[in-house]
């Protein structure tokens, strides 16, 4: 009688440790990546929730700050400056992404595949000067290039022809912005779709060629279509990082000249939070703002991700997980 | 349209791919390439296609020299040996490219694509993309892209070499009827001597990126003009032995001497026999042991070692050989061809007592 009663508890436990020694391989696995992630991705971006339903700023110190809901996002919707930033926001992004980081990328991408493999590998080296460029260099350079006369390159070079000098930077505070961070930025996308175009067979270029078809329409016919994955991805990850990336634009205009011609989204964020004007730098508010920023991107995300079809684009996975 | 090769030679950098080719392709041939990897045969079919430039010599399409003009002016259409099908595209697409490229009308295209597609027996695939196709099935799309253009001139760069041995045999069949039915000038690179064979009205053999022959299949094999080919041409491959011309007689290692109905120029030579011309015979030329049987259903294949020297000799199935056992064999004398040892070229000879 009692080892008949005991058998099902036994069993019991038997099932307890199959369920345990099932959970430990991922619990295994997965355990690095998800503290990682909880460590430096969750507990930041929980924090800054956190802050943003505050008046954290130098005013109220660590000790005197209340919660105030959502005032700051209340602040946002009303600031009279919310048209304008956003505005800015969406032109330094879609400019330099369009005309620089997927769009002069592809260009180079293109172009660089037909030359000899050494020529290419010189003209990509060359692209990836901006990048491995310390940014405070950079901006300088740049700087310097767009001063007035007698220390301006561009000035001096077109006061040859007659050109009166200025500051070029100040009369065209946008064409440097977007310039400055697409030049950084091409050689990203010039990698990614290079290596994408190496990777297309080439007797489809010949059997294109063999049908007659024109150098552009091999590029139109069979190059662009097999890069919708690479356009994607590097659309995707580039908006990501130019909505967050401010520093080309603090170091060269400061969000100037004038009153925030060039301030862009994370930009004004920074002037709050951390080099108010005032010196009242007002934590509170700018979290509110890079929470606002966070959202904006997973919307833009959500939009690529349709655009492109992205489930299309995604193949079975080669190794079998149960 | 025929195409005609003149001493066309092409090199990249300091490297000769191809070097004085002359070649007559006549209106409605299918003429072969043959030759091992690296011959320069596929490089020779690139320069007929107009995708690469000849840095020496003249090709000319229809009596009109074309060495500077495009695919497209030369009229050519070519299936490529990986068949470079348009992974992006569909069935339809990938068809009508040429079409497309040139701007014809969408009905005229629809038109066209279905016909040749109905051709080739593939209308139910044109809605699929080519990675859901098999082998046999792309190959048969990248024939179709080929044809759709009605080209005057059709380009077949190993078109069967990524297909299974059986589908290869029936793609072959229908490539040949298809060359009939249209008529077309057609220039197809192998390096299966099978295909080959059995496909073209004549046989181009390659070597060293030079044409050595240029020959019907069955004089290729059956009168091969040098050693190189002799042993490339045939499976099972030739026998060769040595041999020895002296006071008019010719001596073969292992057999003995025998007296030549015409003189030839005494020295070394190298004897080349067919398998199927060794023959089991209780009083044969000479003695052989063997040391393996691979039983090929309707026959058998024996290897027998004959000296130094290691022989291959077909037998009906059911031959009385055992591994191990000693055989005697005969040569047909009439059907063995002679070499001069050096320059590999073929001798022609007869015996006093067997005549040719």
């Amino acid at each position: 009688m009692g080892a008949l009663e005991a058998a099902p508890a036994a069993r019991r436990r038997g099932a307890v440790r199959n369920v345990l020694r099932g959970a430990a391989s991922p619990v295994f696995f997965l355990g690095p990546a998800v503290l990682l992630i909880a460590a430096l991705f969750l507990a930041p971006a929980v924090v800054t929730v956190a802050i943003s339903l505050t008046n954290l700023s130098v005013a109220t110190g660590l000790t005197h700050y209340r919660w105030i809901g959502i005032g700051n996002y209340g602040l946002i919707a009303h600031s009279p400056w919310l048209v304008l930033v956003l505005r800015n926001t969406v032109l330094y992004v879609v400019a330099t992404l369009v005309l620089f980081n997927v769009g002069f990328a592809l260009v180079l991408a293109i172009l660089t595949a037909h030359l000899s493999d050494r020529a290419a590998g010189v003209f990509r080296v060359l692209w990836m000067l901006p990048r491995i460029t310390p940014s405070v260099i950079l901006a300088m350079m740049w700087r310097w290039f767009a001063a007035e006369p007698p220390y301006g390159t561009v000035s001096q070079v077109l006061g040859l022809v007659g050109i009166p000098g200025h500051n070029w930077m100040n009369a065209h505070p946008w064409a440097f912005v977007v310039a400055l961070n697409g030049f950084v930025g091409a050689s990203f996308g010039m990698i990614i779709f290079s290596s994408a175009i190496a990777g297309i067979p080439r007797d489809q270029y010949l059997a294109a060629q063999v049908d007659g078809a024109s150098a552009w329409q091999q590029v139109w016919r069979i190059t662009l279509p097999r890069l919708r994955w690479p356009i994607l991805f590097v659309t995707a990850y580039q908006t990501l990082s130019l909505l967050t990336s401010f520093e080309y634009i603090l170091l060269t205009t400061n969000g100037g000249p004038g009153f925030y011609t060039t301030e862009v989204w994370s930009l004004y964020a920074f002037h709050l939070a951390l080099s108010n004007y005032f010196g009242n730098t007002q934590f509170g508010l700018g979290a509110a703002l890079a929470a606002v920023l966070v959202v904006l991107g997973l919307g833009a995300s959500l939009v690529y991700l349709r655009v492109f079809r992205f489930g299309e684009l995604v193949a079975a996975p080669r190794i079998e997980v149960n | 349209m025929d195409v005609v090769l003149e001493h066309v030679g092409k090199q990249f950098g300091r490297v000769t791919a191809v070097e004085d080719v002359s070649l007559t392709v006549g209106e409605g041939e299918l003429v072969a390439l043959l030759g091992p990897s690296g011959c320069g045969k596929s490089t020779t079919l690139f320069l007929v296609a107009g995708l690469y430039r000849p840095t020496s010599g003249r090709i000319l399409f229809g009596g009109r020299v074309a060495n500077d003009a495009t695919p497209q002016e030369r009229g050519v259409g070519m299936v490529f040996q990986s068949y470079a099908l348009y992974p992006h595209l569909t069935v339809f697409e990938n068809i009508a490219f040429p079409l497309r490229v040139r701007r014809t009308r969408g009905t005229e295209i629809a038109e066209r694509v279905r016909r040749v597609a109905d051709l080739v027996g593939i209308a139910e695939l044109l809605p699929r993309r080519p990675g859901q196709l098999s082998g046999g099935q792309q190959q048969r799309v990248a024939l179709c892209r080929a044809l759709v253009k009605e080209p005057a001139v059709l380009l077949l760069d190993e078109p069967l070499s990524n297909l299974d041995a059986r589908l290869r045999e029936a793609t072959r069949a229908e490539i040949r009827r298809l060359q009939r039915e249209l008529g077309i000038t057609t220039l197809f690179v192998s390096h299966d001597q099978a295909e080959a064979l059995s496909v073209a009205d004549r046989v181009g053999v390659m070597h060293g990126g030079r044409l050595i022959a240029v020959m019907t299949p069955a004089d290729l094999y059956e009168h091969p003009p040098s050693r190189f080919i002799a042993e490339f041409i045939g499976t099972p491959p030739m026998n060769f032995l040595e041999a020895r011309v002296e006071d008019g007689r010719l001596a073969v290692t292992g057999v003995a001497p025998r007296p030549l109905a015409h003189p030839i120029p005494p020295g070394t030579y190298v004897l080349g026999v067919r398998p199927e011309h060794l023959e089991l015979a209780a009083d044969g030329d000479l003695r052989a042991e063997v040391f393996l049987v691979e039983q090929m259903g309707r026959e058998w294949l024996v290897h027998a070692a004959c000296g130094d020297a290691s022989l291959r000799l077909l037998t009906g199935a059911g031959a009385a050989v055992t591994v191990g056992s000693r055989v005697s064999l005969r040569l047909v004398w009439r059907r063995a061809h002679l070499f001069e040892s050096q320059s590999g070229a073929a001798v022609p000879f007869g015996l006093a007592d067997a005549p040719r």
